[in-house]
């Protein structure tokens, strides 16, 4: 295969340079660089939010916040980690990896591009607003929804809530745009003989996302559109009175809510499925089954929203429905697993950082998956929903699932983008506090929830005492070790022993074929895909 | 690369979960219903099986670990997924999955159908559940006996605090009870682990469950669904006791609230201390939980009354507020859940306490003309 | 001119850096702060609003101007053109499941919400909440908020809406069609007919608003059926007006000549947006109106 001609074109002759280049950049790399900043001081403010949490809950009693304070904080960890972390962390490296993988020389639509970035940081500064309006006199009172923003109780709050709504408009448009950007570029820009099905899966992975993103953000935009209706311009969508019912606004939630955890999930699962042939050393175990399978993801996923809503008084057979949809969508993802599985099998494992997430991630994200079944389960989920439990199976599934598998792309790819290699030593090190302390912290919830401890409580019996104090430290130990991470990048970005275009013995694929870090414009002339 | 301990431990943890059955803190509390066993043995059958597919997953994963790894000098198996496994591997496994999650699935219909379906029987007592920011209020509608139950507060409660409530539901064993569950203002969801039962109490909507509990006991819960600033204080406290032992609490409790409305009904001219102290108790119970003992409220959410224009102004907006609540506020509307002595003896309360001082003395008779 | 190659690979027109994107950033969030604030008739909120909005317009102009140069200079290749046709579609995809969220609402309010209000199915128990409250539509709910109103019958404005809307859809295919026989003449006409069709429809819907809150009593207010109106038909509405606007730009640009046969993807973008509500108002006839 070729690799990088000079550049032909005289437009493409001088770089932007100086704060041009970062604002007003046209470049799929820059751009990715910015999403991946944006996402991880999210990261951190929403980590900050869960610290407050967890030392709330250090103790029975009332410690530091007070109830509305707690809930406005908990909905807004939810809510940064989520939109603020997660997804523009899977779409940075999305605007990194997708262009570089498939031999194109940026994204489709690079100014659209920038704009899907650039909504972000106002759609988080209203987020923000939102947290501290009611601070001021007459900003009304605090959010104390949690992030399912249910009515009537989002109706009573003050005009904090229309921040937030608004919030969540800019963030559903940006993903939006961003989503039409990642397929427009995979159908249309790929090099010649890059035939979809030899695409590697993590394009693959974001193109089934960017699909369900497309479907679903459209319908909680219209969800909170309604509710800012309710709450202003005395439409009664959600109100008995007027006819209305707010279980419908729980339904538009949920239509959304459950395809985005999937929405959450498949980046990292594309991601694992090119870390882990690396680290094995040979090809992906059925590509043509994990492909299949996250289109089927996508497809049931769609379909089992209720499975939120088990006590809100459907009927039989609407719940009867959505407990075995939602059971049978371990098929996929527990089809894709086994193929992560056998490919380390009969495999040349090593284990770099990258390799230890990935692993984590596989036997972690089962654990949480399993957990998920359980609660799909309605009978059983009477019991556990809406207490711990639900916060257990949910931070298994979302950290070391989402998480895990961001971090186990960031550190394959980081000598990539880079051109150095971080510290390896660190890099391991910083996996085991993470992972051991993530366990410690969450584990014991399962337990909790079990024993009939609520969620979103700021107080709670004596009973619960020693299973939240060992979260709580556990969690704080959790928190500071990714202050370790953040050195481990800064460090490997400042400088450190110069990468290969091929980081990886193992790694194979379009992106290492270019140099490390790759030229300003990535694929000036397409490479031939034999 | 050694085996992290905590990896290892999951699982083991996992399977030790069962044998703390009855343990109380490590899963369910022991349940009191036929239907609350049932669906501990599906919670169990559903968490066994996770648990050995769990156990499966880190075996295999393990050992390819130790085994499969360059360091030992192994060789990659490049043609591995060409063989008859990995051209078939994608029937086999979803067909095994699907064979265990059909398992799943059918051992729970048939705990479903039983919890789902309230049988529709002679002599069921139906119970009306309102749910209140916050606290909740029961309707025996056939026995006409309505009580409110709130958390007590801490000194009260001591260990049993934010589980313990002031008047208890006090239900009958051996009888199928059918729940109808509703809301005054939010969302609620009255959970009881022990008889199997959580229900959103949705405004505007009557959602159903029921139970037929078979053990006497106290039996505790909290509400589970986020309802705003107090949702941590709503515990319920279930008291199942013996038809006949339930059949004379009903009595008791229709005696006592006739005599309450009676002493309402009394038109005699009421002294300022009297009220006073009727208010005070009332305050503390039904209103302090937002407006605070100490009258300073929870500004922004919940005003002061202390040194309020309103309670220092005229009455009759004072006894409005009361009687039909703030719309778009969390303030109730008390017309329903107060009589008029009661509504007197709190406005009178406010009007004089915390050094409002304001003097006045508002007679039930007021507040009947208010209504 | 790179106009020949089409071979991927061959100068695919990334362009330089550029300001618009970055500078949206401020118009949307001052537009939106603007509408939180004046929402809670708070001072400055209209100003911020306009302020958001004349800045938005602002970049829009400047935005499109640099992609009509760019097209004009022939700096767009095929594939280039590819992607903005598919980036095109999948909007329109996401537009259309943005209404779809309010029809889906519409349907569960008909069908399972108000049903069960009026104490039929599964949760019947309702009638322990309201004394008879018969499950009809329309409704304004067991409170009857909003007072006593008529709803919007279905022959009267709404049919001939449903008319002009779809003679609009005619005209812009036969200005289109005009455009690909390089024909200025009826491509011009085409689009003046269709744009003139289309703020008649908003004047209509804007008479049908008047009437309805003048004699039916028919409001925001009126209960879930005055809801689930409103909030269909006034989306629907500002989407033709939007959609009139492009039209009236792309007048402009056909009257400068700006189109050839081969290349008008601008064009066509508009036609789409403008078949799509089409569609949308066919559905809403029937479902909202009509039925
Ligand atoms: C990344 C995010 C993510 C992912 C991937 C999942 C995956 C799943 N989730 Fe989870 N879930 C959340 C995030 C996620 N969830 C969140 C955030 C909430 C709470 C929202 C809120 O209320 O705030 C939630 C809540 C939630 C509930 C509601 C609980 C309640 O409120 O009462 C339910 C109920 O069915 C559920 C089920 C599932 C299931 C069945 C899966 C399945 O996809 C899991 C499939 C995976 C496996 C099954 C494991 C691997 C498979 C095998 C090892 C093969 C063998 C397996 C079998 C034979 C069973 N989830
Ligand atoms: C991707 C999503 C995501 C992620 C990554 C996390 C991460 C964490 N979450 Fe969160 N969480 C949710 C999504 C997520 N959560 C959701 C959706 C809910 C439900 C909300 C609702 O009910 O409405 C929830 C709710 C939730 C609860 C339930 C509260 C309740 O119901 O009452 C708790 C409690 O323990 C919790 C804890 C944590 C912790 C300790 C982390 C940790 O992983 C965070 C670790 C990261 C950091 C700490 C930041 C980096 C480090 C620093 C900034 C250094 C300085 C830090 C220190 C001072 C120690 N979360
Ligand atoms: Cu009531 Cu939570
Ligand atoms: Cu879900």
């Amino acid at each position: 295969m070729s690799t990088t001609a000079p550049a032909l074109h005289s437009e493409h002759e001088h770089h932007p340079y100086g704060w041009r280049r970062w604002l007003y950049s046209t470049n799929h790399k820059d751009i990715g660089t910015l999403y991946l900043l944006f996402a991880l001081s999210m990261f951190f403010l929403g980590g900050l939010s869960a610290m407050a949490i967890r030392a709330e809950l250090l103790f029975p009693g009332l410690q530091l916040l007070d109830p509305d304070l707690y809930n406005n904080i908990l909905t807004n960890h939810a809510l940064i980690m989520i939109f603020g972390a997660v997804m523009p962390a899977g779409a940075g490296i999305a605007n990194w990896m997708i262009p570089l993988m498939i031999g194109a020389p940026d994204m489709a639509l690079p100014r659209l591009n920038n704009l899907s970035f650039w909504i972000l940081p106002a759609a988080a500064m209203m987020l923000i607003l939102s947290f501290i309006v009611p601070f001021f006199p007459g900003g009304g009172t605090q959010i104390n929804t949690g992030w399912t923003l249910y009515p009537p109780l989002s109706v009573q709050v003050g005009m904090s809530m229309d921040f937030l709504i608004f919030a969540i408009h800019m963030l559903g448009i940006s993903s939006v745009l961003a989503s039409i950007n990642i397929i427009v570029t995979i159908l249309n820009m790929r090099a010649p003989g890059m035939t979809m099905m030899k695409m590697p899966i993590f394009c693959w992975a974001w193109f089934v996302t960017a699909f369900l993103l497309i479907l679903v953000v459209p319908i909680i935009a219209g969800g909170v559109t309604m509710l800012l209706f309710d709450r202003h311009f005395g439409t009664s969508f959600f109100n008995a009175a007027g006819g209305g019912d707010p279980v419908l606004f729980q339904h538009l939630f949920w239509f959304f809510g459950h395809p985005e955890v999937y929405i959450l999930i498949l980046p990292a699962i594309g991601a694992l499925a090119q870390v882990i042939p690396a680290f094995s050393r040979k090809p992906l175990f059925g590509y043509h089954s994990t492909v299949g399978s996250m289109l089927v993801i996508a497809t049931i996923g769609m379909v089992v929203w209720a499975h939120h809503q088990y006590t809100i008084g459907m009927s039989l057979g609407a719940v009867t429905y959505f407990m075995v949809g939602t059971i049978l969508i371990s098929i996929p993802v527990g089809l894709i697993l086994f193929n992560f599985i056998a490919t380390m099998w009969r495999g040349a494992m090593t284990f770099e950082t990258p390799m230890l997430f990935a692993t984590a991630m596989v036997l972690l994200f089962s654990f949480g998956g399993l957990t998920g079944v359980m609660l799909a389960v309605i009978p059983a989920d009477i019991q556990y929903h809406d207490s711990m439990f639900v916060v257990a199976h949910f931070h298994y599934v979302l950290i070391p699932g989402a998480i895990y598998g961001l971090f186990a792309a960031v550190f394959y790819w980081l000598p990539k983008w880079t051109g150095h290699m971080y510290d390896e030593r660190l890099g391991k090190i910083f996996f085991w506090v993470n992972m051991i302390s993530f366990n410690l912290t969450f584990f014991v919830q399962h337990f909790l929830g079990l024993a009939g401890m609520p969620r979103r409580v700021i107080d709670y019996n004596v009973i619960f005492t020693e299973f939240n104090f060992i979260s709580s430290v556990a969690g704080l130990v959790y928190g500071l070790s990714h202050l370790l991470f953040l050195y481990i990048v800064i460090k490997c970005i400042r400088g450190g022993q110069q990468a290969e275009n091929k980081a990886w013995e193992g790694a194979t694929g379009l992106e290492w074929e270019l140099s490390s870090p790759p030229p300003f414009h990535s694929w000036e002339t397409a490479p031939q895909v034999k | 690369m050694n085996t992290p301990r905590s990896l290892w431990t999951l699982p083991l943890l996992l399977a030790a979960a069962p044998a703390a059955r009855a343990e109380y803190g490590l899963n369910f509390p022991p349940p009191a219903t036929p239907i609350a066993r049932e669906i501990y043995d599906v919670h169990m059958l559903t968490m066994g099986i996770s648990t050995i597919l769990l156990i499966g997953v880190f075996g295999v994963v393990f050992y390819a670990i130790w085994k499969f790894r360059k360091s030992r000098g192994y060789e990659p198996d490049q043609n591995f997924h060409k063989t008859w496994f990995g051209t078939w591997s994608w029937v086999i496994v979803p067909a095994m999955v699907l064979g265990v999650d059909l398992t799943i699935a059918s051992n729970a219909q048939k705990v479903l159908d039983k919890l789902w379906v309230v049988p529709d029987q002679e002599g069921m007592l139906d119970l009306k559940v309102i749910g209140h920011q916050w606290y909740w209020e029961f309707e025996y509608l056939d026995e006409q006996v309505r009580i409110e139950s709130r958390a007590l507060p801490q000194e009260q409660a001591g260990d049993l605090y934010l589980r313990d409530v002031d008047n208890r539901l006090v239900l009958p064993t051996g009888r199928p009870i059918r729940f109808l569950h509703t809301s005054a203002d939010v969302n609620h969801a009255l959970w009881v682990p022990a008889l199997g039962m959580k229900k959103d109490a949705i405004p505007g909507y009557i959602t159903e469950t029921w139970a037929e509990i078979d053990t006497e006991g106290v039996f505790r819960g909290q509400c589970a669904e986020l309802c705003g600033t107090w949702h941590a204080r709503m515990p319920v406290v279930v008291e199942a006791v013996s038809p006949e032992r339930f059949a004379a609490w009903v009595t008791e409790a229709q005696a006592a609230q006739a005599a309450a409305e009676a002493e309402a009904a009394a038109d005699i001219e009421w002294s300022l201390p009297k009220l006073m102290e009727k208010g005070q108790g009332l305050y503390n119970t039904k209103c302090a939980s937002c407006h605070q003992i100490n009258g300073q409220g929870l500004p922004p959410a919940f005003p002061p009354l202390k040194d309020s224009p309103m309670m220092k102004g005229p009455v009759g907006p004072h006894i409005d507020i009361v009687l039909n609540g703030k719309p778009g506020s969390a303030m109730p509307p008390w017309k329903a859940l107060l009589n008029d002595l009661e509504v007197a003896a709190i406005v009178t309360y406010e009007r004089n306490a915390w050094g409002n001082d304001t003097g006045d003395v508002v007679q039930p008779r007021d507040v009947k003309a208010a209504r | 001119m790179s106009q020949q190659h089409d071979t991927p690979g061959s100068h695919y027109f990334v362009p330089d850096p550029s300001p618009w994107p970055f500078i949206s950033m401020f118009a949307v969030f001052a537009l939106l702060l603007g509408a939180t604030l004046m929402i809670n008739d708070i001072a400055l909120g209209g100003v911020i609003v306009t302020g958001g909005a004349l800045l938005l317009a602002y970049i829009f102009y400047g935005w499109f101007r640099d992609v009509v140069a760019e097209n004009l200079s022939g700096a767009y290749n095929r594939q280039v053109d590819r992607s903005f046709r598919q980036g095109m579609y999948w909007f329109i995809a996401s537009e259309v499941f943005f209404f779809a969220s309010f029809f889906g609402s519409l349907y569960y309010i008909r069908v399972i919400a108000v049903p069960w209000l009026g104490g039929a199915g599964y949760l019947g128990s309702s009638e322990l909440l309201y004394n008879q409250f018969e499950a009809a539509w329309p409704t304004a709910g067991p409170g009857q908020l909003g007072g006593e109103f008529s709803p919007m019958g279905a022959w009267g404005i709404p049919a001939l809406n449903t008319l002009i809307l779809l003679t609009s859809g005619a005209t812009i295919t036969w200005a289109h069609w005009g455009l690909k026989l390089n024909d200025q003449k009826t491509l011009v006409r085409g689009l003046i007919a269709t744009i003139v069709l289309g703020l008649l429809f908003v004047g209509f819907q804007a008479w049908e608003y008047q009437h309805a809150f003048a004699e039916l009593n028919l409001t925001l207010e009126s209960g879930v059926y005055g809801s689930t109106f409103y909030i269909l038909t006034g989306f629907h509405g500002m989407h033709v007006t939007i959609g009139a606007i492009m039209l009236i730009a792309m007048l402009g640009r056909s009257l400068k000549g700006h189109f050839s046969p081969q290349n008008h993807f601008a064009f066509e973008a508009v036609a789409w947006y403008w078949h799509f509500v089409d569609v949308v108002w066919l559905g809403l006839f029937i479902f909202v109106y009509w039925f």
